[in-house]
């Protein structure tokens, strides 16, 4: 059989050469094309955000080629952007994002080292647990989490029901497994060599954890901040959920819940809402984009 | 294992031997350090994710005003209602669809990425992923600017070339196809990027080997490219299984459930009873349906990573 084949292949090497490259040269056209179709479907919904922030209410209603704007006015921009009801919505993400970001550093890290290098009891069942915590989700503990805070509040007269502070507690249960799990991994693929070096230098463990540790496996610490940032920049549930008054709303909450007043829909400027508040994840996704997408991938293809 | 035993042991006996052994020392050995690093986890496990799971078991055995137990009455009440099939069967609908059609894309999409010379795929790779960053609630909104029944960008596209107006969030089985596309929309992306990865750790030398027995595109696909990309396949579908059927931002802002419950899923459903119509305990039993099918994908995965741990 091989060698019938080798001998058909012999002879016609040449042709069959020329086709493969020309075949190459239609793949690869016909790569583009497809590249540039689906880039279309992806990059419409936060392409059309733009053109609708970018016109008035009088163009939007006059019914005129959606995808074109004839009148480009910055007003809904301004309009926002001095609005005290929105900054507030902006710091309000902005101050539980940056905690929680610092919260769930502080967290995971330190037991990533102890359960990725301190062999102690029942340190593979924790780290299994913190994997499977990881797969819970939100949907599942809004509920028994408001009653919680509810009970709290009746029982000792702390409030945390309608306080964005709230959120600070009940955010880190999203990141802080996810952000354990992958730094187990980037801790893991460090060389034993390192700390046993430092252990014999006379470093304490808490020494070789910042010393070494966190140096070397500062690429996996910038990706876990970036998926911290980026999860509780963007949660909607629980800040639906916790919050309601207007003044301890987050972006995503109040954008949904403020911009549509009654049944009038204000499309300009619920489309710059919407393009501000994703902002901030698409600034850092454009200078920080090898390690979000390393942040992405580890979770499956570490640990 | 045997090794930690051992360890433990010394550990206990060197204490013993040495009780006047200073705080100092205590607080030095391994095990005491590593119980302090891991404390604040526990307690965040314990207290914000295991607490409130089995508080959600013990909510759905009580009667909404939360005074009386009332055992499986919830459940047996749910059983009897039509809409909570509609839900099952709706979010069931929509979590196998979602995902089947996010892996193909992302399948397809990495392929197409993969193929282009390696300058150009850093360009269209971070192109390609943009609908993975923006946050779902906000990305969701500009969807349903582009249904919007009167100013609608995609009706208006379509009457160029004489379709007609749909009714894209009005109409029960466009809605259902509406809340499906903005799912795949936001998931594909992510699919994309986890088999890139994938495929740029087979080795080449498979597929120059696989050329030189005469293998077609198709056969290189199915014989080299998807046996070495089985184990993140798998991992990546049953986790955006678990994610899609646990979505509430999509649906909710989409469509709030409707027209007449049609698109409503386990969380939004949970939603509307638990919250808006403050039945509580009903809520709680709503969504601890999803446990069953969440523990079986999350059940899988861990086989899964627990063989790659080995494997290493």
């Amino acid at each position: 059989m091989s060698t019938l084949a080798i001998d058909k292949a012999g002879p016609r090497r040449k042709v069959k050469y020329g086709s493969m490259s020309r075949d190459r040269a239609w793949a690869l056209r016909w790569s583009y094309f497809f590249l540039a179709l689906f880039a279309i479907f992806f990059l419409t919904p936060p392409l059309y955000m733009v053109i609708t922030s970018l016109k008035s209410s009088a163009e939007i209603s006059a019914a005129t080629n959606p995808w074109w704007v004839f009148h480009p006015t910055l007003s809904n921009y301004l309009e926002l952007l001095t609005s005290n009801q929105f900054l507030r919505f902006f710091w309000n993400s902005s101050i539980v994002s940056l905690v929680v970001v610092i919260l769930t550093m502080l967290i995971s890290v330190p037991a990533a080292f102890a359960l990725a290098r301190m062999r102690f009891w029942g340190s593979p069942t924790l780290a299994t647990g913190v994997f499977l915590t990881y797969l819970i989700p939100d949907s599942l503990l809004f509920i028994p989490l408001f009653k919680m805070f509810a009970l709290i509040q009746d029982l000792t007269g702390i409030t945390l029901l309608n306080r964005w502070y709230v959120l600070l507690f009940v955010y880190p249960t999203l990141t802080v497994p996810f952000c354990t799990w992958i730094m187990i991994g980037y801790f893991a693929s460090i060389p034993k060599e390192l700390d046993e070096a430092a252990i014999i230098d006379g470093a304490s463990w808490l020494q070789t954890l910042t010393r070494i540790f966190i140096p070397v496996a500062l690429p996996g610490l910038i990706a876990a901040t970036i998926f911290a940032f980026t999860v509780s920049w963007a949660q909607f549930l629980y800040p639906l959920v916790f919050t309601t008054s207007i003044d301890q709303l987050v972006l995503p909450v109040g954008i949904t819940t403020t911009l549509i007043k009654g049944d009038v829909f204000n499309w300009g400027q619920i489309m710059t809402g919407a393009l501000l508040g994703a902002a901030p994840p698409l600034i850092i996704y454009a200078f920080l984009m090898d390690y979000y997408i390393a942040g992405l991938t580890a979770g499956a293809t570490k640990g | 294992m045997a090794d930690v035993i051992v360890e433990h042991g010394r550990v206990a006996g060197s204490a013993s031997a040495r009780k006047r052994a200073s705080l100092h020392n205590a607080l030095r050995r391994k095990s005491t350090v590593a119980f302090f690093l891991t404390l604040p986890l526990i307690l965040l496990i314990a207290l914000l994710v295991l607490y409130p799971a089995l508080f959600s078991i013990h909510l759905a055995t009580l009667n909404k005003s939360m005074q009386k137990f009332v055992g499986f009455g919830n459940f047996t009440f749910l059983f009897k209602r039509e809409t909570f099939w509609m839900v099952v069967k709706q979010s069931c609908i929509f979590a196998i669809t979602a995902v089947v059609f996010k892996a193909l894309i992302g399948f397809i999409v990495a392929h197409f990425v993969h193929n282009i010379p390696a300058k150009g795929q850093r360009k269209w790779r971070g192109m390609l992923l943009v609908p993975w960053v923006i946050p779902p609630a906000m990305s969701t909104l500009a969807w349903l600017w582009l249904f919007d029944p009167s100013y609608s960008a995609f009706n208006y596209t379509l009457s160029l070339f004489g379709i007609g107006p749909v009714n894209w969030l009005g109409d029960a089985a466009w809605a259902r196809f509406s809340v499906i596309l903005v799912n795949v929309w936001y998931g594909a992306p992510f699919f994309m990027i986890m088999y890139l990865a994938a495929l740029k750790s087979v080795p080449e030398q498979l597929y120059e080997a696989a050329a030189i027995d005469g293998a077609n595109w198709w056969q290189r696909i199915w014989y080299v490219t998807l046996p070495m990309m089985r184990n993140i396949i798998a991992i990546t579908t049953l986790f955006s299984l678990i994610v899609t059927f646990a979505n509430f931002d999509i649906v909710r802002i989409l469509t709030s459930g409707g027209p007449l419950d049609r698109t409503q899923i386990f969380a939004t459903y949970a939603f509307r009873v638990g919250i808006e119509s403050s039945d509580i305990p009903l809520g709680a039993s709503v969504s601890l349906f999803m446990v069953p099918i969440l523990a079986v994908a999350a059940i899988f995965i861990l086989r899964d990573v627990s063989k790659r741990g080995n494997e290493s």
